[in-house]
């Protein structure tokens, strides 16, 4: 019964997927679309970004220099660890978690609202592909925003690390500095990027899902919002180990 | 002309639709009346193509829903407007975006032409000085008429209402009514409306069709409604006590 479900709900996702890209039959209209969401689900989600990011990289960088206290590992070890940490899988993992709770249940409240409202069947009477023009923007401008958050987080983390870290007497500037310069790898960050892509296509496209096929009223829509993050972020934790694996084993 | 023939419509066991033949003229307000879950709401999704239907066919004006490509069907939709029983306005645009989302999507026309049409249609349901107003900051029989404008901006051959005038005191219940009325006489638009409201029965119904069940059981003119000998029509139309009187009233004369 539960596995059933679970195969009907793949099923119907692959078909709205098909239904969403489909081609837009009016270019500006979905420009437009495509920046008020950029606006709604990007920009209206950096101040959140960045207070967590700067104190969580305050945090690992204070946790990892309480674990280092052995005088034969040098300082800038803290650094190296702190940047790792962050680039690896705090901002790309844990900021796409916060944002699948936080986009995600935005996106399917909105879409669950404008379906229980009829706005959606309003839009398919005049002949709008509806699951396209309402889906494909959210996608793209999460697909596009995500990462650029997520390098602001990557920043942020850092410059708290260092500020908690120096301000302690935790650690030094300059071994701070050092720490970070030292075997640096650039194909982490491009793997930190690629997940994030992933993560914002599997928030914004299962979160679509279940708003756009709410039945019922309200009480539906806040529970499909609910629905939506759960399955989002497992989904997310899984494609996780996943890319993990491919990018990285 | 709508020419309706035996539709049928279930969703899963529960058949809904049993088989409805009934025919709208153009330029008449065309009523569907009916007790809560006769259908109505149903059967007017299945004339829009939002449900498919299980048997039976549609005419629009000599095209077959049956026949139609899917892209036949897009174009038809162009000719259609529909006011939803909840008005059901975008309500992250204001009452301009709204009105003008049509034309915006599937026009080529300039801002300016835009404009015009969208202010042109505004004005034709007494709507002033809302234009940059969102949805939730008007009053409910304004999201109508608003909604009745959105329907009429592409000029459509065909309107569809459900139940344009739920929730609205009676007085702008009437409002709405007229307006819905004198639209379909001055564009000759083949107009059809789900409805409830006696008094929407007995003041714009030109064509009445009752249901019940999902079958449809009588029609005629709101005159006929007066003087039916149906007795399933009566007790629905005449159910309360004013109505009875004028039923009397009528009769006597
Ligand atoms: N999408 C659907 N899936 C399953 N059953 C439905 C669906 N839509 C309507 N029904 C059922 O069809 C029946 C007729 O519903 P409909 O909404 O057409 O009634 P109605 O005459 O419009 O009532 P009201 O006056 O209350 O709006 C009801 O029993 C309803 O539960
Ligand atoms: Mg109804």
């Amino acid at each position: 019964m539960f596995i059933k479900r679970i195969l009907e709900d793949i099923g119907r996702y692959f078909i709205l997927m098909k239904l969403v890209f489909r081609r837009p039959d009016n270019y500006r209209m979905y420009w437009d679309a495509f920046v008020r969401d950029l606006y709604n689900l990007g920009v209206k989600s950096l101040g959140l970004v960045a207070i967590i990011s700067l104190f969580v990289g305050a945090v690992v960088t204070i946790q990892t220099a309480l674990n280092l206290e052995n005088p034969i590992i040098p300082k800038y070890y803290i650094a190296i660890a702190t940047r790792e940490s962050i680039i690896l899988e705090f901002s790309p993992t844990m900021i796409s978690l916060i944002l699948a709770g936080k986009v995600g249940s935005n996106i399917a409240s909105t879409l669950g609202t404008m379906r229980v409202s009829e706005q959606i069947e309003a839009l398919e009477v005049m002949g709008v592909k509806s699951a396209s023009f309402l889906i494909m923007p959210k996608i793209a401008a999460c697909v596009i925003f995500n990462p650029i958050l997520i390098i602001i987080s990557m920043f942020l983390g850092i410059v708290g690390g260092y500020i908690f870290g120096t301000s302690t007497g935790m650690i030094t500037g300059t071994d701070f500095i050092k720490g970070l310069q030292m075997d640096y790898t650039p194909f982490y960050i491009a793997y930190a990027l690629i997940k994030t892509v992933v993560f914002a296509f599997v928030i914004t496209s299962i979160s679509a899902y279940y708003g756009f096929f709410v039945k019922g009223g309200a009480i539906e829509v806040g529970e499909n919002s609910t629905k939506a993050v759960v399955a989002s972020s497992l989904v997310l934790i899984l494609t996780n180990y996943l890319l993990t694996q491919l990018l990285l084993g | 002309m709508i020419r309706v023939t035996n539709i049928h419509k279930s969703f899963g066991d529960l058949h809904v639709l049993k088989g409805i033949d009934a025919t709208f003229m153009e330029g008449k307000t065309n009523l569907i009346i009916g007790k809560s879950g006769s259908g109505k709401t149903v059967f007017l999704k299945c004339l829009l193509g939002i449900h498919d239907i299980d048997e039976g066919d549609v005419d629009f004006d000599g095209r077959l829903i049956s026949q139609m490509s899917i892209e036949d069907r897009r174009k038809l939709r162009l000719e259609l407007g529909m006011v939803f029983q909840g008005s059901a306005l975008f309500d992250s645009l204001t009452v301009e975006e709204n009105v003008s989302f049509p034309l915006r999507m599937f026009t080529k026309k300039s801002a300016k032409e835009i404009a015009e049409r969208t202010n042109f249609c505004l004005n034709r349901v007494n709507i002033e000085n809302a234009n940059h107003l969102f949805p939730a900051e008007i009053s409910g029989g304004m999201q109508k008429r608003v909604a009745i404008a959105r329907a009429i901006v592409m000029n459509p051959r065909y309107l569809f209402c459900d139940e344009p005038n739920s929730g609205l005191d009676p007085k702008t219940a009437m409002v709405i009514d007229e307006l819905i009325q004198e639209i379909t006489q001055e564009f000759n638009i083949t107009t059809v409306i789900n409805t409830h409201d006696m008094n929407s029965v007995l003041q714009i119904g030109d064509h009445v069709n009752f249901l019940v069940g999902g079958k449809k059981i009588w029609e005629g003119s709101k005159e006929d409604v007066l003087h039916t000998d149906n007795q399933e029509l009566a007790d629905f139309v005449f159910s309360s006590e004013l109505f009875k009187k004028v039923r009397r009233a009528a009769r006597s004369e």
